[in-house]
């Protein structure tokens, strides 16, 4: 991508990112998870400044301090993402911030590639945070020039809320005048605002109140809330992806498409409920809408609960307006995904299977180690969650059991969220010891190869400093730490921990064999650096 | 064309690794220059191991969804022999389903593309091939196919690739 302001045919995350540029955006800031990681990629390329964090609550609070410095920043995750920043999120909803704050959540409706399909414009409501929703790449582009608008008039954070199908979907984008900040970085103080102490933290809780309330006033007018006019028959209110299906399903219905669902126009939807026959809210996932519409008394009709598992599209749009619930047909399955050939986890996963390992595991490529012909997996739950629930196990198991339990966690998961739990451990060592296993394969692989704190590059491959999981280990006070690069001398070590009552940590380093090439050059263009 | 509207529907299916998506973009692309509104989908993430993958291209003069409605493919385009069964439900009523079969003597093993020395055809470029006997039944100039193809591939494969393009559409011609 160039920065020629000419129509262009790109992907949501893409267009965020270019509009990320036209806005200004100081700083962009995440962790790499399908389906927001491109976002970062693009704005680094398109010239922004993009950093990885080692996780999403470090990307959003830096992201906090940006914009408490008066600049903009641009933060993005996956859906469970927000989980993991949801401790920052629910605060600096009451300090607000001094310039603008974006936060965008890219949520997995139907899972392609996730542990849940949790609804995170729950997560609006819950933290009080503005949400606005594009239903395609070219709102994707056009809604981020909105949110920061708002964010700066009202100086509170925005929740940008993308699906699978908006961030990967590509479609024709027309780009606007750029729009950069009128104003420079600069501290201001204002200990009131900016330190939650219960004395200054509960007027603040009141200021955010009011002022979402006068944001829902003002939203009954905005523009970011299109009625498309049609047969009063039939009326479906939606927002988000569910909208393009539902313009499509039913070409003849009148619309209301919401672009900003927190807080919701709620006189806006009252009026046009009254003004259909028949008034159907089309959205995917949880009943947000429609739960909204009932609390204030509107009377709406929602979507069938086996509708709310799974995205949706047109044909379901379809046998919802139909009140259709016969159970849908069955899709032909395709081949599942599995490691790769060469991949060097498989050596890693034959040794514990051989081993009769019980092993707690964690998000990356090594999940799909669950599938055949492994079958060797016995929990993930969530990032980082392998050392812990692990530790869980050797307390609570028979100790013949309690010493066959494996925490494998990968390199980039590891910084993300590995190191308390090696901490716990340490600090908590199970009677039979533990031993805990880190896939080292020198990239984030499974959401497309991006570098972490432990790679020693930045975002945009550069050298940065590296930080060795071995001296992390050692100095935490794990006395016994192995780096195995082969097959054999992996099989040696574990077998030897496992007969131990002791801490253990194995790295098992040996690059991704589809980023080995590149990985290669990024390492002689940093030598060469020097 | 599908009911009550003016859009072309196309899925493109295959093996992660296998240029579902790079031929999807081609597509795309070719449809964009030539001044449809166009809309592609496609799921990342888990599938790009390996799995099978598919991408959705729609055409027209206004596109909402980025994904065609079930059933209701225009034209199918699979790239592997061993993703054909599980993907023939896509097709419509009158839709045409394009295998990379037919480019096979028989087998489904794309690496004896490479063994037959009489056709340009190989396990690389079967999808851009295919996507020449694809553009025998759309609307697009060949001008804007080539720019395409150009604009999604390293320039060292342009003219095998535009040749492979061009044989395909011999072949769908014959």
């Amino acid at each position: 991508m160039n920065n020629e302001l000419t129509p262009r045919l790109i992907s949501g995350n893409q267009a965020v990112a270019w509009a990320a540029t036209h806005l200004g955006v100081s700083l962009g800031v995440g962790y790499p998870g399908t389906p927001s990681t491109e976002i970062l990629e693009n704005f680094s390329l398109l010239g922004g400044r993009a950093q990885w964090s080692p996780n999403e609550k470090v990307a959003l609070e830096i992201g906090i301090g940006v914009a408490y410095g008066s600049a903009r920043a641009l933060v993005t995750m996956k859906h469970v993402g927000v989980n993991v920043a949801a401790d920052p999120l629910f605060t600096v909803a009451y300090t607000g911030v001094r310039g603008g704050l974006v936060l965008v959540s890219a949520d997995d409706p139907g899972m392609a590639s996730s542990q849940n399909e949790q609804d995170n414009r729950r997560y609006a409501k819950a933290a009080s945070v503005m949400m606005v929703e594009p239903s395609d790449p070219q709102e994707a582009y056009d809604f981020l020039f909105d949110a920061f608008a708002l964010s700066e008039t009202w100086n509170l954070p925005v929740l940008f809320r993308m699906t699978t199908r908006v961030c990967h979907s590509r479609g024709v984008v027309t780009p606007r005048a750029p729009k950069l900040p009128t104003k420079g970085p600069a501290f201001v103080r204002d200990m009131q605002a900016y330190v939650m102490i219960p004395g200054f933290a509960r007027p603040a809780h009141r200021r955010m109140r009011e002022k979402i309330a006068k944001i829902a006033q003002w939203n009954e007018d905005s523009d970011l809330n299109k009625i498309y006019e049609g047969d009063k028959s039939l009326g479906i209110i939606t927002s988000s992806v569910a909208f393009v299906h539902a313009r499509e399903a039913a070409p003849e219905a009148r619309i209301l498409k919401l672009g900003m669902t927190y807080p919701l126009p709620i006189n806006l939807i009252r009026e046009f409920a009254a003004s259909v026959d028949r008034c159907l809210v089309i959205e995917e996932n949880d009943p947000y809408l429609v739960e909204s519409l009932r609390t204030e008394g509107i009377p709406c009709e929602g979507k069938a609960e086996m509708y709310r598992f799974d995205e949706l599209n047109v044909q379901r749009v379809r046998r919802i307006i139909a009140g259709d619930t016969t159970p849908e047909k069955p899709l032909p399955k395709g081949k599942p995904p599995q490691l790769c050939k060469g991949c060097p986890h498989r050596m890693a996963f034959a040794t514990m299977k051989k081993l009769d390992c019980i092993i707690t595991g964690d998000i990356g490529c090594y999940t799909l180690s669950v599938l055949p012909p492994f079958e060797t997996m016995d929990s993930c739950v969530c990032m980082g969650a392998s050392i812990t629930v692990g530790l869980g196990l050797r307390h609570a198991l028979p100790d013949d059991e309690a010493r066959r339990v494996v925490s494998v966690i990968g390199d980039s998961t590891f910084m993300h969220s590995g190191l308390t739990g090696v901490a716990d451990m340490v600090y908590n060592p199970p009677k039979t010891g533990h031993v805990i296993i880190i896939l080292d394969n020198g990239t984030t692989a499974m959401t497309g190869m991006q570098e972490h704190p432990g790679t020693g590059r930045s975002l945009d491959h550069t050298k940065t400093n590296q930080i060795v999981a071995e001296d992390v280990a050692r100095s935490i006070g794990v006395n016994n730490v192995h780096v195995v690069e082969n097959a054999s001398a992996f099989n040696q070590v574990l077998r030897d921990s496992l007969a131990k009552d002791e801490l253990t940590l194995i790295i098992f380093r040996k690059l991704c064999s589809l980023a080995a090439p590149k990985l290669r050059m990024y390492a002689e263009a940093a030598e060469e650096e020097e | 064309m599908t009911q009550n509207s003016n859009i072309t529907n196309i899925v493109i299916a295959g093996l992660g690794g296998q240029g579902v998506i790079r031929a999807a973009n081609i597509l795309a692309e070719t449809a964009f220059r030539s001044g449809y509104d166009v809309k592609q989908g496609e799921i990342h993430g888990m599938s790009q191991r390996g799995g099978s993958v598919t991408s959705d291209v729609r055409f027209g003069k206004k596109v909402y969804s980025p994904m065609v409605p079930t059933g209701e493919a225009d034209f199918v385009m699979v790239l592997h022999p061993s993703q054909e069964e599980n993907n023939r439900y896509h097709t419509g009523a009158e839709g045409l389903f394009l295998s990379v079969s037919q480019f096979l003597k028989g087998g489904d093993d794309l690496a004896d593309l490479d063994k037959d020395s009489d056709s340009p055809i190989t396990e690389r470029n079967c999808n851009v091939a295919l996507l020449g006997v694809l553009s025998r039944h759309l609307p697009f100039d060949d001008a804007q196919w080539e720019a395409a193809i150009r604009n999604n591939l390293p320039e060292k494969a342009h003219q095998q690739n535009i040749d492979v393009f061009h044989y395909g559409q011999e072949i769908e011609a014959a």
